[in-house]
């Protein structure tokens, strides 16, 4: 039973796609969302490690059937924890940009702008 | 005691710059004493090294690796260190009074000639080919802080830089084939490798590739320019570097390897072009300086050239031609600079058509350079014409091997013509110098302090005695010759009188042909100025720099547009290209099992499966598409609590719980912010047409890339989980839920880890939410932002608890 069902792979596929879709947008909320999705998608896929479904890692039920590795839920766990923090984080900062120029977008680095801007290179004659 | 010595160097320049400050320019007394101390030492071992038994140290590195620093003085190390430790001292104690109290960084400036003359002294001394290398790079990078020396002026820099990317960027294809020849003889130790030279197919690459380093650093043609250019450096650093020393490093390591590698194919092609193309490019350049330092610059040039050729004969005359030749292009070399250095310290010009009366004003000045110019041009009872008597020897017809009667001739023929050229600019230099010219007006000028000129007369003498005794140089280079594997010992020494003898007649002509030379001298400025120029890698060299700059340019301008989102594109594009093509390529060449044609492979394993799926997969391209924010912030919802399905199947209940808090935190904050944002996204900066189709293809191949990675690498899974034991530790600890176990108990420190990253979180948040109401107090401040975020600030670490609380299955979970 190591494999995982194929419909949870697409799944994951689905949501990784979604995920990175969002992210490479302008707006920065829809990049916090993203992130989200990106969270549900290594959330699955770690939990996919384990293969099929299972029984719950609870000592006494472990009766008859298979019992689920608890070692990605620990780490899930953690992960979801954490996106969560990451998004709130990310969410407050959207926030503050959307207070300072009443969008949410991201801008352009001027800096990097100019650099390519340069029209010659300056020590080649 | 060669590493001490080395040391030695190290530790009195790191002492310099403070001592400049006090002493001035005599700081370069003080600098001198390791290099007087070095020439000292290696003087003591003389006896030795005459006697065929060279001076070694070995310092133990990494010796389990195979990493031993072996340095050995033999009779070749000790001609370079009567350079650069002998002529060095005198050099440095010429600078002493050459310099001004006034010049700027002379504390700088006197660390890093020591510093180089340290490295060169590693060069040289060292039995290691990559040892030889690092050193190799620092006397590099000495000189371009040397040459840079008066930072302020843009030709100085300029010369720098281009003498250090000639230098190191040819040194660095040296190294690629020390490796080559390294790897080849499964040895790095240059003693070894001379002695038993590796074969095989890539020997004849790595010797091309070494040979490319010693070139460039040796200044031949077509890589010379960077060493005329490198003349805007002071006067002593030309002299100590760029003709006495550094130079000479190429040379050096020709000669080093010529006993081992003059076999291999294309040694002797190259070393006999490139030389011979030298010697006579950098006379001919010579012939039409006006600048006394750019005419020496470009006779170094010329001179080094012949070296190159002397010294990659590989027999034993050329061991004895190649040490008598270093020494004497040393000496005079060394001298000359000096004396224009001094003539350009007093007078203020060294441009040899505004100079007059010089040799009048100062004649044992003009003495000296005579002597040394004499030299130079191969005139007797001097060095250079018992050095070049020895090296016309070298390639008379059937003196060497591998040469044919019609090749030596070729060859002798072309050293005779580069020698008539350079009497022709040894004599334009003194003349030049140092005669009284009548259309031109005499300068007003202190003459020059006996110290001041010391040094150049010392050195003049080393011009001279040696030629009229050349025993005195003779044992050394029969010492060097012995050490040549062909097994016939040579039956010559170095001497003025040879007899009537092939080398004498062509020494007789070549002084014939350089006097009419010079008597038609205006004739042949003439024919040069009508003769087109002679090619050189300038041109290529800054075709190169200005590629390199205009592609970074062309490359920031495409990729670094400053736009967030087409970086992430590019890192996208890059994971699907990279790893994303090799997973493709390995799922092609079935060098990866592919996960669908075995195992227990099926769709789901129960359909509720299936259903949830749907529900996350539908609603996150639902949240995708849509232009409202509330119902993408919906769709997302659907998208978690469907996840929390998925997890409940998968027998996790711990998972789902947490998450269903987690995603409703998330939401009610979400809500929070976007109740004061617009109702859309803003179109105004979004994608059409075709970027947007390429973006959403990237997105989505990106997705099936990594269910596809998913996929193979959870069926190629072979090992059982790690969790196994954790059953009966559990027993143990207490605890009948096991993901409990682990986050509390097992794995407590990454706990600990997750917790700070949530106060760090919460810190930061509150403080965005501080600085809001403190500045922002009239535009969005109000009491519902206020009041949302400090909820958010204040939930999360509650939350971290609960989310494990929750997991702990039992009685107190969520409550």
């Amino acid at each position: 039973m190591n494999t995982p069902a194929l419909v949870l792979v697409i799944t994951v596929g689905v949501l990784y796609g979604t995920g990175f879709y969002l992210l490479v947008q302008r707006s920065l909320m829809r990049v916090v969302l993203g992130i989200l999705l990106l969270g549900h998608g290594s959330n699955l896929a770690l939990l996919l490690t384990d293969g099929g479904a299972a029984l719950p890692p609870l000592l006494g039920d472990a009766g008859e059937g298979r019992i689920a590795d608890p070692l990605p839920h620990a780490m899930i766990l953690t992960a979801i924890v954490i996106t969560f923090g990451v998004t709130t984080f990310l969410l407050a900062l959207a926030y503050r940009v959307w207070l300072g120029d009443e969008n949410d977008e991201v801008p352009d680095d001027i800096e990097d702008r100019r650099i390519g801007a340069l029209a010659e290179p300056e020590d080649s004659a | 005691m060669l590493p001490a010595l080395i040391a030695l160097h190290v530790a009195v320049a790191v002492v310099l710059p403070p001592l400049a400050v006090r002493l001035g320019p005599r700081v370069f007394l003080v600098a001198a004493v390791p290099l007087l101390a070095t020439a000292g030492w290696a003087l003591l071992q003389l006896p030795g090294i005459l006697d065929g038994r060279p001076a070694t140290a070995s310092v133990p590195w990494a010796p389990e690796l195979g990493l031993v620093l072996d340095f050995r003085l033999d009779a070749l190390a000790l001609t370079m260190v009567a350079l650069i430790s002998g002529i060095g001292s005198l050099i440095f104690v010429y600078a002493a009074w050459y310099f001004s109290a006034s010049e700027r960084a002379l504390g700088r400036l006197a660390a890093m000639m020591v510093l180089f003359s340290a490295s060169m002294l590693g060069v040289v001394v060292t039995d290691n080919l990559l040892a030889l290398y690092v050193f190799w790079e620092l006397t590099t990078v000495c000189s371009f802080v040397l040459i840079g020396h008066s930072d302020h002026r843009e030709n100085s820099r300029r010369a720098a830089i281009q003498a250090l990317i000639t230098t190191a960027g040819f040194g660095l294809l040296m190294l690629i084939g020390f490796l080559l020849l390294g790897q080849a003889a499964g040895t790095y130790r240059i003693s070894e490798l001379v002695a038993d030279p590796p074969t095989g197919p890539l020997v004849p690459l790595a010797v091309v590739l070494v040979l490319a380093g010693a070139f460039a650093k040796s200044a031949q043609v077509p890589l010379h320019y960077w060493l005329p250019a490198a003349m805007v450096a002071p006067t002593p650093v030309s002299a100590y570097l760029h003709a006495a020393t550094m130079v000479k490093g190429g040379v050096y390591l020709v000669a080093r390897l010529a006993p081992g590698f003059a076999d291999t194919g294309p040694w002797l092609p190259l070393v006999l072009s490139f030389g011979l193309a030298t010697m006579v490019v950098g006379a001919w350049r010579a012939m039409r300086q006006d600048d006394g330092k750019l005419l020496l610059a470009y006779g170094t040039v010329s001179q080094l050239g012949f070296l190159t050729v002397l010294a990659g004969a590989g027999t034993p005359i050329s061991g004895i031609a190649v040490v008598a030749m270093l020494l004497a292009h040393g000496f005079f070399k060394s001298t000359l600079f000096l004396a224009v250095g001094v003539i350009d310290h007093q007078v203020g010009t060294r441009t040899m058509s505004r100079l007059s009366g010089v040799g009048r004003r100062m004649p044992v000045l003009a003495t000296a350079a005579a002597v040394a110019a004499g030299s130079m041009a191969g005139l007797p009872p001097l060095l250079g014409f018992v050095a070049k008597e020895a090296d016309f020897e070298v390639y008379l017809p059937g003196h060497h091997p591998a040469l044919s009667v019609a090749g030596s001739s070729a060859v002798l023929l072309v050293l005779a013509l580069g020698s008539v050229l350079t009497f022709g600019y040894s004599a334009r230099l003194w003349w030049g110098s140092f005669t009284t010219k009548a259309e031109v007006a005499e300068r007003r000028y202190p003459s020059a302090g006996p110290a001041f000129l010391a040094p150049v007369v010392l050195l003049a003498a080393a011009c001279l005695l040696p030629g009229l005794a050349p025993s005195l140089v003779d044992p050394l280079a029969q010492a060097h010759a012995a050490t040549m594997p062909h097994a016939a010992a040579p039956d010559y020494h170095l001497a003025l009188w040879h007899g009537f003898s092939l080398p004498l007649l062509l020494s007789v002509a070549v002084t014939a042909a350089g006097l009419v030379l010079f008597a038609n001298r205006e004739r042949f400025y003439r024919l040069q100025s009508a003769a087109p120029r002679w090619p050189d890698a300038e041109v290529a060299y800054h075709l190169f720099v200005h590629a390199v700059y205009s592609t970074a340019l062309g490359v920031t301008r495409r990729l670094q547009t400053g736009s967030l989102p087409l970086y992430l594109t590019v890192i996208l594009g890059t994971l699907l290209v990279v790893p994303g093509g090799w997973f493709v390529w390995s799922l092609a060449s079935s060098g990866l099992h592919v996960p669908m044609s075995g195992g227990d492979w099926r769709l789901w394993d129960t359909p509720v499966q299936l259903v949830l799926a749907l529900v996350v997969g539908v609603s996150a391209i639902a949240a995708v598409r849509e232009e409202r924010r509330f119902p993408a912030l919906l769709l997302l919802g659907a998208t978690g609590f469907g996840m929390c399905g998925i997890f409940v199947v998968h027998g996790a209940p711990d998972l789902a719980l947490t998450l269903i808090l987690v995603e409703t935190l998330t939401m009610i904050i979400l809500i929070f912010v976007l109740r004061r944002l617009p109702a859309r996204f803003a179109s105004g900066a979004r994608r059409v047409g075709w970027p947007r189709r390429l973006t959403a293809v990237v997105c989505a191949l990106a997705g099936i890339f990594v269910a596809g990675v998913l996929a193979a690498s959870t069926y190629a899974r072979s090992l059982p989980p790690a969790s196994v034991g954790y059953w009966e530790e559990a027993e143990h600890a207490g605890s009948a839920n096991l993901v409990n176990l682990i986050l509390a108990d097992f794995r407590a420190m990454d706990t600990i880890g997750e917790i700070t990253v949530l106060v760090t979180a919460a810190v930061a948040v509150a403080s965005l939410v501080v600085a809001n109401r403190r500045t922002g107090g009239e535009n969005g401040g109000d009491e519902g932002n206020g009041a949302a975020k400090p909820v958010m600030a204040r939930n999360e670490p509650v939350i971290g608890r609960e989310g494990h609380e929750t997991s702990t299955g039992g009685g107190h979970g969520s409550g």
